[in-house]
């Protein structure tokens, strides 16, 4: 088969929708979805709006639905998910579409935010350095999980972020299991109330539809695990107002 | 109470029921592949449970293990299928939750007791 | 924006183990609530003396019900050995490899636990 019939969505906010375009693609040795992608923007249609940066499986920008599941355009073969030379291309699931195949990353990240997913300090430069043990158990849950480069495919595949608006999603959730297991870290029990409740971990129905997807082969499920146990313990304990 | 509180508590009451009826099943379906032999009577089932404290404190803790744990899925279930978590949900699982512990341990007493 | 409209996944997305774990257990669990009370009603017929369960019980004889009770062994032992995946995913370990295999696992055991009843009724 010389030639890709590729479905493209196109669209934005402001129109009823979207719809989906096909376009005959070339077929080539080696080539990646992103490479179908620039092909179409850069030789059928300049007005075809999408995303990407590094190109080499790195920055997690080139996040689109292909063929249904979520994945990074830039590492997705097209002989992997084409056998029969039909591609069907469209933005992240689950995020606002801002035109085409880019979508508004911002609800992602005010998530991440709202899971306190940053860290806290509790040393200044005058206390002497923090000993962590590196194989210890906390740190190795942190490094199992530290990884994360936000590329939103977790949030798109986890059907509890479609049926409920609020729920922080996978990857926020993520974030805050690696502070809960950092000795370092001061906001604990902020976090832990933060990340408890039918928005937080206790919506996660384990589908592990995120893990399934990571392509960093993070498992959000065994995280937000940890947060369901972390949560319960500060609740018994009175931590959790 | 604020509701991360009670939703983590919640949680953490069906975790433990479900590990109480994990046991309780196990012997339940036990009880039932070994007891059914081409169907089962009155006689043969009252035979077993009549008059033995040890299946009034089995059933009876099954009872109120079910009554916990499926309040607590269903609950989860209609939120998520009704737009959200609501007062209104919450008495009514709460009266199925008595239902169940209601019925379950009339049952219980007319099986073991009589 | 935020308020803007998102689009949905498809089964396309759905199509794994995990999902299907979940989809089975989900459905058994609100089967299996809402038999609870009949269960308890038939059961507390047995106040009424044995004349009066064993009437309801030989109304149970008949075999679209034995095949209800084939399917609900069914669905208690998969939700049983669903739950106990979920128990150990929760509270003791978690391997992203092993989640196929305990899956099947958990759903061979309970098709298992149902032939065994079903065999037992004839």
């Amino acid at each position: 088969m010389t030639t890709l019939s590729v479905r493209v969505w196109r669209g934005g906010p402001g129109e009823n929708g979207g719809r989906f375009e096909t376009h005959a693609v070339p077929r080539l040795p080696a080539q990646t979805v992103l490479d179908v992608v620039t092909h179409i923007q850069r030789r059928i249609d300049p007005t075809l709006a999408y995303r990407f940066a590094c190109r080499v499986g790195m920055c997690g920008s080139c996040a689109m639905t292909v063929n249904g599941r979520a994945r990074w355009t830039c590492r997705t073969h097209v002989q992997a998910v084409a056998g029969d030379g039909a591609l069907e291309i469209a933005p992240l699931a689950h995020f606002p579409v801002i035109r085409d195949l880019v979508t508004d990353m911002r609800g992602f990240f005010d998530k991440w935010a709202q899971a306190k997913g940053e860290f806290v300090p509790t040393a200044t430069r005058s206390d002497s350095f923090a000993r962590i043990e590196p194989a210890g158990k906390t740190r190795r849950a942190v490094d199992a999980a530290i990884e994360c480069i936000g590329c939103g495919i977790c949030h798109a595949s986890c059907d509890v972020v479609g049926w409920n608006a609020g729920y922080l999603g996978p990857a926020a959730l993520n974030r805050a299991w690696t502070l809960v297991n950092d000795p370092r870290d001061g906001g604990r029990a902020t976090r832990l109330a933060a990340v408890a409740g039918d928005a937080g971990c206790h919506a996660c129905h384990t589908h592990q539809s995120c893990t399934e997807r990571c392509p960093k082969r993070l498992a959000p499920t065994a995280s937000i695990a940890g947060l369901k146990r972390a949560a319960a313990l500060a609740a018994l304990k009175g931590q959790i107002a | 109470m604020s509701a991360r509180r009670r939703q983590a508590l919640l949680w953490l009451a069906q975790r433990a029921s479900a590990a109480v009826l994990a046991a309780c099943v196990v012997v339940h379906l036990a009880t039932m592949i070994v007891a059914v032999r081409g169907g089962l009577s009155a006689a043969e089932i009252l035979a077993r449970t009549r008059g033995s404290l040890a299946w009034t404190a089995f059933y009876g803790a099954f009872v109120v293990a079910v009554a916990i744990h499926a309040p607590i899925g269903l609950r989860t279930i209609l939120a998520e299928s009704t737009g959200g978590h609501r007062r209104a949900l919450d008495i009514a699982v709460g009266a199925f939750a008595l239902l169940l512990l209601a019925a379950g341990l009339r049952a219980v007493f007319a099986v073991t007791v009589g | 924006m935020h308020g803007a409209a998102t689009r949905p996944n498809d089964w396309r997305a759905r199509d794994h183990a995990g999902w299907w774990a979940f989809a089975v257990h989900r459905f058994s669990g609100i089967v299996l609530a809402l038999f609870l009370p009949l269960h308890f009603w038939v059961l507390g017929h047995a106040l009424g003396g044995d004349a009066a369960f064993d009437g309801l019980l030989r109304w149970t004889e008949q075999p679209l019900v034995k095949a209800s009770e084939v399917g609900l062994v069914l669905l208690l032992a998969v939700h049983l050995t669903g739950g106990l995946r979920l128990l150990l995913a929760e509270f003791v370990i978690w391997r992203a490899a092993w989640q196929p295999l305990l899956i099947a696992a958990a759903g061979g055991t309970a098709i298992l636990c149902a032939l065994l009843f079903a065999l037992n009724l004839v």
